[in-house]
């Protein structure tokens, strides 16, 4: 249990290792990050039980969503690493001439990151990567709702990394509150937009920039003349497939034509039945609802009387086991509660339009989302979705993939947060540009200083103006 | 004094400038174009209109104006229109074979609605390279200057809004009352200049509508000053020195040089040249030549009068040290070795005293350094490359500019932004069209080519593929998939 106390404490031990400048040295973040690699090829049993413990997590999601995409980040960064922390050469103008410049990275100090509990090992240590190669130190504080991962997260980076650098802080909000007392020189936030607000507001009082990953109503436009079936796969595999609909990417809501849903139905319908079988809540490869607050919110959402007649597929539901079956409902009312918030559970409402360029106006007329997605063959509507839809990113026939690129930033905008990751990202966020610009003594322009005259005034407009011809005349009194 | 009938008037102003963003014309190219070409006509037609505010305001000589506010503008504009389509455009992004994705690219977009609050010290400067950037970006915005320089604040209000066009762009007057207004909407961006205390404010009440800020706050930038031996060199040195700090804003600027670090045995030659620098380019008498520019207000100027009163800093003044409170004026002052644990080496001075710290060896300015807040910028005379190297590499500040002074600010290819204590976020140039945008990435895939493995139901030989993907063993997968190799 960590008190005001222990938080302090340990932040001031992790300034003194960061002010020691051993953080900076290639070696050591190398080193470390070949540590967390270490840690996701020897205990992957123990991370794949916890993640069955938390979240019933199929081991498939287990290795491919979590442990894999770590491994991943940290392989990338290894191989990156010194391309990244080279200083980058930067053009100078006349107007600095002569001179040289370049943007050197250097860390940014002391990192909090605070992660959520969807993919509770991913989540934590993704970020984590970006700092350590970034040469930052530490603390790493995982969601507490996913009590197994925590703990194997604490016990295995204790073990493993350089703990005067990367220390995990587990605990709930009392443990949390007192970290965002300290002075950081940045935060990083996985979550939801209420907590986000908190986070921002501790941030303010030490002016610490943050980064904020969060939710939103992720829509996914479907049009007629596609190839359904593959369509319907990948509707199911980013929502279903992905932690029980419990993912900040996954497909929220779907948007389709009135004639089309019937189609749509039908194909997401026989697909389910060939991934889970009949009886869903029996089939091994769903995860769970993490807890039973969560459940009973989820059932709520089911039991809304404006829904209850709009259920077309699913409903069931087995609360000794925390599981959800996969539910469709079409033609949900605007102002039922499964349209206020993010779902965030295997929930799928279906809405129809006459027409599917409407569904841009209704997608806009929410906040915008972290991912939104389009089905479609038709080049004219892609064009305008992208054109006319905002969002942390898009993918167009598919769900969720492009967050395993790890060329492409990832994050949201609005509501949905601030800043991104992934890739070279994540070493950018945790990373100040440092400008530098170097000017020898030889090359001067008595224009710029006092005394003040016309003569330096005409010279000084044209050299700002980039005015070859005008610095001659200025120069020869013309 | 304040309109009440303005103040009225700011939800419905946000309400107008959300409608024009939401009609999407603020996102054409040709509109942002025409903005941007509009305040290209502001600053060239309304040149006398700037100086005189200006010198109402700050006493700036028009050279100094031109040098410091018009002349970067010019530029940035000019440099804006001429990338904007490159800007404007998507990044395609190379994918690995084995991404799933078949092809992507970064998009960039407006944020939407977006609130620029300016500062007094370069009040058109600043206003303008914020408006900038927001403009070519896409965006609707609200500027409010500074109500401390109320006549650029006028000209920026009167005759600049003038060229714009109202239904997107706003600029609105007003003190901390409409700044405490304005914060209490929704934006989809703020930018601030000014102060930490202030910037506190600015992001506490950003963080209830979740709106990103970007802060352009203080500090207190040093100069370490090497020992020079060739006189050429001295006399650029000093004339760098004295230019970056009496020659701006009587040194009411976030990049002047705050304090000189230098080394024991150099201190006395150094302050011999700028005592002679100080007087062949400012001379004299500094009211009778009118080529520095004076305290902003009373306040500042009492604030820097108790500065010099202190205990131990009056007796530390070598040179100057003369108040005309009349006239807000302040001679250019030299003070060598202040207490340490004086305001004047706390705070951020913000005016024409120059205090000069001695150190036993110039590489101590390496650990002074890293013992304060870091700061915009940090400034190093030397010819020393192995200096340079420990410098750039084992401090941390803004930027670090060698051999110069402010230069960095027109340098368009580098960012210009704080760390720490003085701020986050960058703009000039590429960086401020970036500041004001969102880059939202935009994948495709086709149908073709599906991997049946991807899906469940899970089972030991989809389990393996997945693991020689990942491993990039695309031998693997083939056998497996055909069939010839066991998991």
């Amino acid at each position: 249990m960590t008190t005001e106390m222990d938080a302090e404490a340990a932040v001031k031990e992790l300034r003194a290792t960061f002010s020691s400048g051993k953080t900076r040295a290639l070696e050591w973040r190398v080193s470390q990050l070949k540590a967390l690699l270490k840690i996701t090829e020897h205990h992957e049993e123990e991370i794949v039980q916890a993640l069955r413990s938390d979240l019933n997590k199929p081991e498939f999601e287990a290795f491919v969503h979590e442990i894999s995409a770590v491994s991943a980040a940290c392989k990338f960064a290894l191989k990156e690493l010194h391309r990244w922390t080279k200083p980058e050469k930067v053009k100078t103008s006349i107007t600095t001439f002569p001179s040289k410049a370049e943007i050197v990275s250097e860390p940014l100090g002391v990192v909090l990151v605070i992660s959520a509990w969807n993919y509770p090992f991913l989540l934590a240590l993704d970020p984590v990567v970006g700092a350590i190669a970034a040469g930052n130190v530490v603390v790493l504080k995982p969601s507490e709702i996913a009590p197994a991962t925590s703990s194997v997260l604490a016990k295995l980076l204790g073990e493993y990394m350089d703990t005067s650098a990367v220390k995990v802080i587990e605990g709930a909000v009392p443990e949390t509150t007192a970290l965002l007392e300290q002075k950081w020189d940045k935060i990083f936030y996985t979550g939801n937009g209420k907590v986000g607000r908190i986070v921002l507001a501790a941030a303010a009082k030490h002016l610490t920039p943050v980064v904020l990953e969060l939710g939103g109503k992720c829509p996914a436009v479907v049009d007629t003349n596609i190839e359904l079936k593959v369509a319907a796969r990948r509707i199911i595999s980013g929502k279903w497939g992905c932690n029980s609909g419990q993912t900040c990417v996954s497909p929220d809501y779907i948007l389709t034509t009135k004639e089309y849903a019937p189609k749509l139905i039908n194909a997401l319908t026989c697909e389910l039945e060939k991934f889970y079988g009949k009886d869903p809540l029996q089939s091994n490869d769903l995860s769970a609802i993490v807890n039973s607050n969560h459940f009973d919110r989820l059932a709520r959402l089911i039991d809304d009387e404006k829904v209850s007649d709009k259920i077309v597929y699913g409903g069931q539901r087995d609360k000794s086991n925390l599981k959800i079956a996969p539910t469709i409902m079409l033609d949900v009312p605007a102002d039922s509660l499964i349209m206020s918030d993010e779902i965030f559970g295997p929930l799928l409402p279906i809405l129809t339009v006459n027409k599917i360029e409407d569904s841009i106006s209704e997608i806009n007329a929410k906040a915008r989302p972290l991912a939104a997605y389009v089905f479609t063959n038709d080049k004219k509507l892609k064009e305008e979705f992208i054109k006319n839809v905002s969002a942390g990113g898009m993918l167009v026939n598919d769900t969720t993939l492009h967050l395993t690129v790890s060329g492409l930033p990832f994050g949201g905008v609005g509501e949905s947060g601030m800043g991104s990751y992934h890739g070279k990202f994540s070493f950018d966020a945790f990373s100040h540009k440092k400008a530098v610009l170097q000017r020898s003594f030889a090359g001067d322009l008595s224009a710029r200083y006092p005394p003040y005259t016309s003569k330096k005034l005409k010279l000084l407009k044209a050299l700002l103006k980039g005015d070859i011809i005008g610095i001659f005349r200025a120069l020869f009194g013309w | 004094m304040e309109d009440p009938i303005h103040e009225l008037d700011l939800e419905s102003d946000l309400e107008e400038l959300r409608k024009t963003f939401k009609s999407g014309k603020t996102k054409e190219e040709s509109w942002r174009k025409s903005q941007l070409k509009a305040l290209l006509s502001f600053l060239e037609e309304q040149e006398d209109a700037i100086f005189n505010a200006l010198m109402q305001d700050l006493g700036k000589h028009p050279v100094e104006a031109y040098r410091d506010e018009i002349g970067p503008l010019i530029k940035t504009v000019n440099h804006a229109l001429q990338n904007l389509k490159k800007w404007m455009s998507s990044k395609k992004i190379p994918l690995p074979v084995v991404a799933f994705p078949a092809t992507a690219a970064l998009v960039p977009e407006p944020l939407g609605v977006v609130l620029v609050l300016s500062s007094w010290n370069v009040p058109f400067g600043i206003s303008l390279e914020a408006l900038i950037g927001a403009i070519a970006a896409g965006n609707a915005v609200i500027l409010k200057p500074s109500e401390v320089s109320p006549s650029s604040s006028s000209v920026l209000a009167d005759v600049m809004q003038t060229y714009l066009d109202s239904e997107a762009i706003k600029v609105i007057q007003g003190g901390p009352s409409v700044g405490e207004k304005l914060l209490q909407l929704k934006w989809d961006k703020i930018f601030f200049t000014g102060s930490k205390r202030v910037g506190r404010i600015v992001m506490a009440a950003a963080a209830n509508n979740l709106t990103p800020v970007a802060l352009e706050l203080g500090g207190k930038c040093p100069a370490i000053v090497d020992s020079l031996s060739s006189s050429w060199d001295k006399k650029m040195a000093a004339k760098r020195i004295i230019s970056a700090k009496f020659g701006t804003c009587a040194a009411q600027a976030c990049i002047a040089i705050d304090y000189i670090l230098v080394q024991k045995n150099f201190a006395p030659t150094l302050v011999e040249l700028l005592k002679a620098e100080i007087l062949s380019t400012l001379g004299e008498d500094i009211k009778e030549t009118n080529f520095m520019a004076r305290i902003v207000n009373k306040n500042h100027f009492s604030r820097l009068r108790n500065l010099l009163r202190e205990p131990g800093v009056e007796e530390s003044i070598v040179h100057g040290g003369k108040l005309d409170e009349d006239n807000l004026l302040i001679e250019p002052t030299l003070l060598v070795d202040p207490p340490l644990k004086a305001g004047i080496m706390v705070e951020e001075i913000f005016g024409p005293l120059l205090p000069i710290i001695t150190l036993e060896k110039i590489e101590d300015s390496i650990d002074f350094t890293n013992a304060n807040p870091r700061a915009l910028a940090i400034y190093v005379f030397t010819n020393d490359k192995k200096l340079m190297k420990r410098l750039t590499s084992e401090t941390s500040s803004g930027s670090i500019v060698y051999n110069d002074a402010i230069i960095q600010y027109i340098a368009e290819t580098l960012p210009f932004g704080g760390v720490g204590e003085c701020g986050f976020g960058r703009y000039h140039g590429k960086f401020s069209f970036d500041m004001f945008s969102h880059e939202k990435t935009v994948a495709y895939r086709g149908y073709l080519v599906d991997f049946w493995f991807r899906y469940p139901p899970w089972n030991e030989q989809k389990m393996w593929l997945f693991k020689s993907a990942y491993r990039f063993n695309y031998l693997g997968v083939v056998l497996i998939m055909l069939g010839l190799k066991k998991s």
